[in-house]
């Protein structure tokens, strides 16, 4: 194959967009997007419709009537107290996550000790093994000790179970990304080992650590097998499971009202995402674990 | 340089554990190093055994025992649950669901991740707020996304509800064996498909120009250049995000739970849906236990062939 076509010296792009094709171009695009944008209209203008009107035809692209009822109705159940529940959880499995993550991540990276690879084997029997797979074991586990129906199973599994397991991983790439000389400043300096790791390296580390934060969130933020299978109180409830719980006493959905608490859930990550979106895109990508 | 797949992509050379290749110190100071080494990796160590090891163990003790929580039980009954497997006609539909699912979603995805980065990659005005819009879905909450999405496919839905204003008269989508399948797939496809479009555009952006030019040159149309350039190159991020998204599709849960739990007539009833009926549902943990392990030896099978193909790979591209 020639690959001395640099030596031509000819610009890249030729030949000049042409009108239509630039159209076309950005008519596919958008129509690309309403599987994506679509959802996320008719989520937001259901919720201001009276229930009377959301499975109307035809169907309307906004509300005819307009009203708060929905918002109300799902006021009336713990939402403020299962949106508290979930992101109360969610942090604390971030801030764990990190801390715990962040050691053992440098440690397999950095320091040689006994047993070094067969430990390093367990995570990454963790970082392959789902958690529908031991769900029932697990279970019994904090059924044993009488943890069902309390949020411990939620923050504890994945801070030092599949979270940890994952950051672990992330963290020990990075460091293993960066120079040895950058640390051994520290050890002239007269810095200990954790020394070295917490005043050189951990700041280094920022563009990971935000990577393991945003996927420990998520995960925990998006749980629902977990949740289902460990609470049973609605005030105990997460904002997943609580969503599927809007529903009459024939266990149909009540649109309205659930499309209601569903857009006061994806909101607020929503509109971080948006802001924050180049961070979201690079996290996500480069640790290319699905949230 | 971050490796572009991530943890369960970069597994494959993993089993390289470096050495520190620091100078030999006195044995104290070696000492306290180890000390320090054990200390920190001691709660993720914990942690995994705690919440991975021993669970998996027990997994497959559970599944050689007879244990129905509301009756009676555990009692050790040996291979009986895996000889009620072998009979079981609900795990062979569970497993032909499972496979439907999986292979429709990769080929779906992988597709559509394939044309939206292509689509990303042309050096047009305003291709990041497409990206966005395209990514943004993967960042949402996936019982809200599923949701959303069942209420469109209703009977009396807002799809259907569009379909008949063009003169369309739709199916009822998550009622009919078919549809219901084709619509659980189609609703993840779009929750997860921006994440490897990203890795794909990614993979793209790295094709050296002057590979391109050169084929221009050639005299090669812009269908065959990328058939005959852009594709060879970016094949091996291809085969690693398909195998990725293959095990990612055996863990499906919570969309098929809200969508259909697992109907109509079982068609939809993937094995992790299968486990958590029968689990929880109608509490058998240790039959539940022994579909927990048919489940494992899938995704072990997949990621053995996700590592396998990594190395050689890596291999190859050197």
């Amino acid at each position: 194959m020639s690959t001395d076509a640099p030596a031509l010296r000819r610009p890249l792009s030729t030949r000049k967009p042409w009108r239509l094709s630039v159209i076309a171009f950005y008519a596919l695009m958008v129509v690309l997007t309403i599987p994506f944008l679509f959802p996320a209209w008719w989520m937001v203008t259901s919720s201001f419709k009276p229930l009377s009107q959301v499975l109307e035809f035809p169907p309307t692209l906004l509300p005819r009537t307009f009203t708060l009822d929905a918002y109300v109705a799902v006021f009336e159940q713990p939402f403020v107290q299962q949106y508290f529940n979930s992101m109360y959880i969610a942090v604390l499995v971030t801030i764990g996550t990190l801390v715990i993550s962040s050691m053992a991540g440098y440690a397999f990276a950095r320091i040689s000790f006994p047993g070094v690879n067969v430990l390093f084997l367990l995570i990454l029997v963790g970082l392959m093994l789902p958690v529908e797979v031991t769900i029932i074991p697990l279970f019994q586990l904090f059924n044993g000790v009488g943890l069902t129906n309390t949020h411990w199973p939620l923050i504890i599994m994945p801070m030092f179970g599949a979270s940890a397991v994952m950051g672990t991983f992330v963290m020990r790439q990075f460091f293993l990304g960066i120079p040895k000389e950058l640390e051994d400043a520290g050890f002239i300096d007269g810095l200990s080992r954790f020394g070295t790791f917490r005043r050189i390296a951990l700041p280094l580390a920022r563009p990971s650590l935000a990577a393991v934060a945003i996927l420990s969130f998520l995960s925990s933020w998006n749980s629902f097998l977990e949740p289902l299978v460990f609470l049973s109180s609605k005030t105990n409830f997460t904002l997943p499971l609580a969503l599927t719980q809007y529903t009459d006493a024939t266990g149909v959905p009540i649109w309205n009202v659930q499309q209601a608490a569903a857009t006061l859930t994806v909101l607020p990550v929503l509109l971080v995402f948006i802001f924050a979106q180049r961070h979201f895109v690079q996290g996500l990508s480069q640790s290319g674990i699905k949230g | 340089m971050t490796a572009p797949f991530g943890p369960a992509l970069a597994a494959g050379d993993a089993t390289r554990v470096p050495r520190a290749g620091r100078p030999r110190k006195r044995s104290g100071a070696r000492r306290a190093e180890v000390r320090t080494g054990l200390l920190m990796v001691s709660p993720a160590i914990l942690g995994a055994i705690v919440f991975v090891i021993y669970p998996l163990m027990m997994l497959v003790w559970y599944s050689l025992q007879e244990w129905r929580p509301l009756a009676g039980g555990p009692v050790f009954t040996g291979l009986d649950n895996y000889v009620r497997l072998v009979n079981d006609p609900s795990l062979r539909e569970s497993l032909t669901a499972t496979a439907i699912f999986s292979v429709g979603l990769v080929t779906l995805n992988i597709a559509l991740a394939l044309v939206l980065a292509v689509l990303l990659n042309q050096k047009m005005r305003g291709t990041t707020v497409f990206r966005t819009i395209f990514f943004s879905p993967v960042v949402v909450s996936l019982v809200a996304w599923t949701l959303v999405w069942t209420f469109l496919l209703q009977n009396n839905g807002g799809i259907n509800g569009f379909l008949s204003v063009i003169g369309i008269d739709g199916v009822n989508w998550l009622r009919e064996p078919g549809w219901a399948m084709a619509s659980v797939i189609v609703v993840q496809v779009f929750k997860g498909v921006g994440l490897n479009m990203i890795l794909l555009l990614a993979a793209l952006q790295e094709v050296p120009e002057e590979l391109v030019e050169a084929g221009r040159l050639d005299g090669a149309g812009r269908i065959r250049i990328f058939r005959s350039i852009t594709l060879p190159l970016i094949s091996p991020t291809l085969l690693l995000v398909s195998i990725v998204t293959i095990i990612g599709s055996l863990q499906v849960f919570a969309q098929i739970r809200v969508m259909t739990d697992g109907g109509p007539a079982n068609s939809t009833n993937v094995l992790a849906n299968y486990l958590y009926q029968t689990a929880f549902e109608v509490k058998e943990f240790g039959y539940g236990s022994a579909v927990g392990v048919v489940l494992f030896a899938l995704v072990l099978l997949l990621t053995l062939v996700q590592w396998t193909a990594r190395k050689k790979w890596v291999h190859d591209e050197h």
